[in-house]
């Protein structure tokens, strides 16, 4: 029974950050249909330019943070500016195509930037851990899930309340039409691909401190990222933070009962499922795959 | 021009075939018959549900009420390669032809249906197989010739003048051995030599035996070579009859004025 | 002239070690040559069916554990019963690799195609994930990531002629070789038969496609199932030669390696993967004395994406296009013609592209 109750702790823990990734890409995934594989790489920058700004410059801590997801804003931004705006109407193969180009060499440039040895980043929170009866968390984390929920929180309103999701809903759903009422479409396309690697920089940003940092470390991300927003329905941004939320369980679960080596294979597990039995994700409303 | 058909076995019933998209009805309540030999059209103004028709026929489109029949046996749950391995074959309006494909590479696609290869034959590359793809390039040629198409045979599909892209949609049907062919408005923008050209095409489909079923909005070839009309507006059937029935009938004339449909 | 290239080719290929004598390079040709062949398994779905498999290198993964497992012999206990294999001779081992890799397309196909686009794409490189766990989680069976060593090389040879076992390099190119030009005969018969008329049929239009009776379903698991098994093969000799396993062998690296030589030498046609093949095998001898391995991947993904955006049909088409630029032009003609003219300027453009 405590072990359970610290499996759900866990969950929640690591379902915020897997939330906010998931977020990221269902933005782009889901609304702009783009295949995107350099969303891992993109939490792996998150994560470096935490180590920079923090470790390295010396920045304060929450600053640090705030700085490495505005760089991953500006690395998603110029992705889609130089890579993405001159296909855009190609198929879907031709945009995956690219997408997997720059997701070599973003990692290849990480490995020969950083080096192949994983980095730390030192928290300036607590070492001991906030124990509540059998449960125990490290303070860190807790602020991880903390900043997760409030960039969600805030996600959620730019998209679902102001002006800016109005135009980004309008474009995705007819572009054409959405220039006539003078959109500027062009700039919505680079703002929502910025806006989906922000969150993924975001999500990168707060696990460097709590794992090690590498250069590999975005493969994984983009896979289950991949798993998230296929669990929660293409575009749906609460399907995506449910989506993070049950992956994170199903995880915990797989390397508490199953085996600890399997942990990583659940996500996957998940979107072979998800997709042979419900295509459209657990929360989506009818929409055609394909 | 409307020969007298032997009141014969109908190839095709629909019977009560209704679709709905959501809240949007495209098809209320449909039922006509296609008999063995027939050239039926199927006519009204745009949206009347005349597509939607002919993909519920072909397995395209489940519908939400109703069945098709095709020589007596329902059409319900087969899947489109199913219909027209029965040989129910269809032409579409917009992707007719492989465009990135030759014409004759187009037909031989088409004739998928008449052949059986073994697949280790094929990769043994047996005589067998090779003499079988030999008779099936000169079947192509063949159906080519009865189109009239056969000097374009090594151009890419999408390459040739609109009629003739036309024609080879037609091509890639007939390749698949139709008994009951459904052609979705194949003349419309032909220039008139063409659909006399056309028209004569048909001719000798239906001397062939093919029963045929149009959708078309070109009046005047409508009228000439149907046997019957049947009338579709706002998803149900309003006339079902000879061309001079349906040319004198208020409501078809109603449902073309009042809908103001510039193809008539 | 196009009729007797393969042919040409074969015959230089053949002559290579007859010259070469330098190991390194033989050993550079021989691995190049199994990345050829699985890039050719993968060119049947990518190139003829149009599906983009990101999981291939699970196909090239089992087919080397299966081949590399029945070969050294294992003993493994499953849900509490025993089972002990004798070690196999290692060319049965490479056959039931190269099974078992075609079964397990059949599975995915089966699965998959349920599934298009995107999200096949995500299926497929989630098997290929699972598979890569289970071989590292899977210690008992496959050493996890300790690696399975000693396995052994292919042996040729019956009971009454005596064998002959493959050590050398020079023997191994020569299997290699044989294998490719098996496998491309396969390859040229299938996809010019009526099967590969209706694969293309549906990587084209597939509406169409289905409404003159093509099955889906048939011909992308078929598809699956020779892409699977050939891919095996290729697994299956890259253990035998290499002579050891571990899971970095379903690193998506790989699969990556195969996209980039089918897009670079021409998806959809039989020579593409070769010269593909040819390119990224033997770059790394070029570039290995100027960079390391991680500019070489950072040039490589620059490559895929100038591929994409300057060339996106591939070398091979692109050579075609420019010996039949020399032949006399018929296609002018058509042009000519009234209402043509539209769709020839629509068809230019997007080979201008």
């Amino acid at each position: 029974m405590d072990q359970l109750l610290q499996h759900f702790a866990n969950t929640i823990i690591m379902g915020g950050t897997y939330a906010l990734l998931g977020i990221g890409l269902t933005l782009i995934f889901g609304i702009m249909r783009i295949v995107n594989f350099t969303h891992g790489e993109l939490y792996a920058f998150g994560a470096y330019m935490m180590y920079f700004f923090a470790t390295i410059i010396g920045m304060n801590f929450f600053v640090a943070i705030a700085f490495a997801i505005a760089a991953g804003m500006l690395l998603g931004m110029l992705l889609e500016f130089s890579l993405l705006r001159p296909k855009r109407g190609a198929d879907i193969d031709t945009t995956m195509l690219i997408m997997i180009g720059a997701w070599i060499i973003m990692q290849n440039l990480e490995h020969l930037t950083w080096g192949g040895i994983a980095k730390s980043i030192p928290s300036p929170l607590p070492e001991t851990p906030l124990v509540i009866g059998p449960i125990s968390i490290s303070w860190l984390r807790l602020m991880v899930l903390v900043i997760a929920l409030l960039l969600i929180a805030a996600t959620y309103s730019v998209i679902n309340l102001t002006k800016l999701g109005k135009a980004m809903r309008a474009t995705f759903q007819d572009s054409s039409t959405a220039a006539l009422m003078g959109i500027n479409v062009n700039a919505i396309y680079t703002l929502t691909f910025g806006f989906g690697s922000a969150l993924a920089a975001a999500a990168g940003a707060l696990l460097g401190p709590v794992f090690v940092v590498t250069p590999t470390m975005g493969d994984l991300a983009s896979l289950k990222a991949f798993a998230i927003v296929i669990l929660g329905g293409l575009g749906n941004i609460t399907g995506a933070a449910i989506g993070g939320f049950i992956l994170a369980l199903a995880e915990e679960i797989g390397a508490g009962y199953i085996s600890s080596g399997y942990r990583d294979a659940m996500g996957f597990v998940i979107i072979i499922i998800v997709l042979l039995f419900r295509p459209t994700g657990l929360f989506a409303r009818a929409e055609r795959v394909g | 021009m409307n020969a007298q058909v032997q009141v014969s076995a109908p190839i095709l019933a629909v019977e009560h075939v209704a679709v709905h998209f959501g809240g949007l009805i495209a098809i209320s309540d449909m039922s006509f018959e296609v008999r063995e030999g027939e050239l039926v059209s199927l006519i009204g103004p745009n949206g009347a549900g005349k597509t939607t028709a002919f993909n519920v026929i072909t397995g395209f489109q489940k519908p939400t009420k109703g069945r098709v029949l095709f020589r007596g046996n329902a059409l319900s749950g087969l899947k489109p390669h199913e219909v027209a391995g029965l040989g129910l074959v269809r032409t579409f309006q917009r992707t007719s032809v492989f465009d990135k494909i030759s014409v004759f590479e187009n037909v031989l696609i088409g004739l998928h249906r008449r052949t059986a290869p073994s697949l280790l034959g094929t990769l043994l590359g047996l005589p067998r197989e090779r003499k079988a793809e030999e008779e099936l390039r000169e079947q192509a040629w063949e159906i080519l010739r009865l189109v009239g198409i056969a000097h374009e045979a090594d151009e890419p599909g999408g390459s040739l003048p609109y009629g003739d892209q036309r024609l080879l949609g037609v091509a890639l049907a007939l390749a698949a051995e139709p008994q009951a062919l459904l052609l979705d408005e194949p003349v419309s923008g032909m220039n008139a030599s063409e659909t006399a050209r056309f028209v004569e095409l048909l001719n000798r489909l239906r001397a062939k035996g093919i029963t045929i079923l149009l959708v078309e909005h070109d009046m005047p070839m409508v009228m000439g070579i149907s046997d019957r009309i049947v009338v579709l507006n706002y998803g149900r059937i309003i006339a079902n009859g000879s061309p001079s029935m349906i040319q004198n009938d208020p409501d078809v004339i109603a449902a073309y004025l009042g809908g103001g449909v510039k193809h008539a | 002239m196009n009729r007797y290239f393969p042919l040409v080719a074969l015959v230089f290929f053949a002559a290579v070690p007859l010259w070469l004598q330098d190991q390194y390079y033989l050993h550079t040709l021989v691995v190049a040559g199994i990345f050829m062949l699985a890039a050719m398994s993968l060119n049947l779905l990518l190139g003829y069916t149009g599906q983009l498999s990101l999981g291939h290198v699970a196909f090239f993964g089992i087919g080397a554990y299966v081949s590399a497992l029945t070969s050294l012999g294992f003993d493994v206990t499953v849900f509490g019963r025993q089972i002990s294999v004798e070690p196999w001779p290692p060319f049965l081992g490479l056959l039931l690799g190269m099974a078992t890799a075609g079964l397990c397309g059949y599975l995915i196909g089966k699965l998959a195609f349920r599934v298009r686009g995107a999200y096949f794409v995500i299926v497929t490189i989630s098997f290929a994930e699972v598979v890569r766990l289970v071989a590292l989680n899977w210690v008992d069976l496959t050493n996890g990531p300790l690696a399975l060593p000693g396995i052994p090389p292919l042996t040729l040879g019956f009971e009454w002629t005596g064998y002959v076992t493959l050590w050398g390099k020079a023997e191994n190119y020569y299997v290699v070789l044989v294998f490719i030009a098996l496998a491309y005969l396969l390859m040229k018969r299938l996809v010019q038969s009526p099967y590969g008329r209706a694969m293309i049929a549906l990587r084209e239009n597939e509406t169409l496609a289905v409404s003159v009776g093509v099955s889906v379903t048939k011909y992308l698991v078929l598809a699956a199932v020779v892409s699977g098994a050939v891919a095996g093969l290729a697994g299956g000799l890259y253990a035998h030669y290499i002579q050891i396993i571990d899971p970095m062998i379903f690193m998506f690296l790989n699969t990556v390696t195969m996209v980039i030589i089918v897009i670079t030498g021409g998806k959809g046609t039989l020579a593409g993967p070769v010269v593909g093949g040819l390119i990224f095998g033997l770059a790394p001898v070029f570039l290995r004395n100027y960079v390391g391995p991680e500019v070489q991947w950072i040039l490589y993904g620059c490559l895929m994406i100038l591929i994409v955006f300057i060339l996106p049909q591939g070398i091979v088409p692109e050579i075609e296009r420019w010996f039949n630029r020399a032949k006399p032009d018929r296609r002018n003609d058509a042009a000519g013609q009234e209402g043509s003219s539209v769709l020839a300027l629509a068809r230019s453009g997007r080979a201008n592209h």
